[in-house]
């Protein structure tokens, strides 16, 4: 099999497993489970409240834009990993 | 693994910082070394870093019917060590804290000391491990991923229970915790496993000398 048929069927393989998550839970609400954890915590210990508020809380809208910032930097920085090796083997190909 | 904005107690918060700050420190000295001595690794570092970046905003979600996060971890962990690691966690743990207010201030200690330290920790041994047995490169490296993710939860977990002892004591809020966590992780862990399988497969073909210098000079 060829490389890059190998790699393709690892991310199917990646893919088909959220897929799969997301249709055998026709009606979860896929919550978070940091947040799950916050309603655990006040079960287990009734009377702990929060001792300190986040200093700055974005609202919903923004908190997506921010979390799609932070996978842009890091995705920016792979795909130019990714240009630059393939621009290098390319170059050193044709120099020899 | 985000414990929210003062939902640990101070005593834990300090206890938590205390551990990992050697570690991150340990790891700024390393970076600076990598810098001065190997300037041929930093890209490399970069994509290690990167690959935290990523996968730590993704919330995926589960069969559990709950979302999660991966860590993101496993490639800077083979490469670089947990030392390493924990700076780099660190950079996105801030940001996250206080930019998204997802983990927190008070908490990032115990965060780092989680995803940054002994989730990389493990897969970075289980990986020493692996190599010494002469198992297949693929396979070291999932393990490797798979454990970095996994432990950092189970740290969580345990990070949780210590705070929070249910009235069966320690053990028995940590197995609730570990319930709460661990299904759901399962198969994000084998995610991220399979995505590093075939990053580093990359690496090691397009940056073969790279990834040869790495292993022969790392202790």
């Amino acid at each position: 099999m060829k490389t890059a048929t190998k790699y393709a069927l690892g991310i199917l393989l990646v893919i088909a497993m959220f897929v799969l998550a997301i249709v055998v839970n026709p009606n979860a609400a896929f919550g978070g489970t940091d947040d799950l954890i916050r309603s655990i915590i006040q079960r287990i210990n009734p009377g702990y409240s929060s001792w300190f508020t986040p200093i700055w809380e974005p609202k919903p809208e923004v908190a997506t834009l921010l979390f799609a910032v932070q996978a842009a930097i890091g995705a920016f920085v792979i795909g130019y990993f990714i240009g630059y090796m393939r621009a290098k083997t390319k170059a050193q190909k044709e120099k020899d | 693994m985000h414990i929210s904005e003062g939902f640990l107690p101070l005593f834990w918060c300090i206890f938590w910082y205390i551990l990992a700050i050697p570690f991150v420190i340990w790891g700024a000295r390393n970076v600076s070394k990598i810098y001065r001595e190997r300037p041929e690794q930093k890209l490399t570092l970069a994509v290690a870093g990167a690959f935290i970046f990523v996968l730590s905003s993704l919330k995926l979600p589960s069969v559990t019917g709950s979302t999660s996060h991966p860590t993101g971890t496993g490639l800077a962990a083979i490469l670089y060590g947990p030392a390493t690691t924990a700076l780099l966690s660190t950079i996105v743990l801030v940001f996250q804290a206080l930019l998204l207010a997802h983990g927190g201030i008070t908490t990032l200690g115990a965060d780092v000391f989680s995803m940054g330290i002994v989730g990389p920790a493990v897969g970075y041994f289980a990986f020493k491990l692996l190599r010494s047995l002469r198992v297949r490169i693929g396979i070291q490296v999932f393990v490797a991923a798979v454990l970095s993710d996994l432990m950092t939860y189970v740290v969580t977990s345990l990070q949780l229970a210590l705070a929070y002892p249910a009235t069966g004591g320690v053990q028995e809020s940590f197995l609730i915790f570990l319930g709460v966590f661990l299904v759901t992780q399962i198969p994000l862990a084998i995610a991220e496993g399979i995505l590093f399988t075939i990053f580093f497969d990359y690496l090691s073909k397009s940056r073969p000398k790279l990834i040869a210098q790495q292993f022969g000079d790392e202790r």
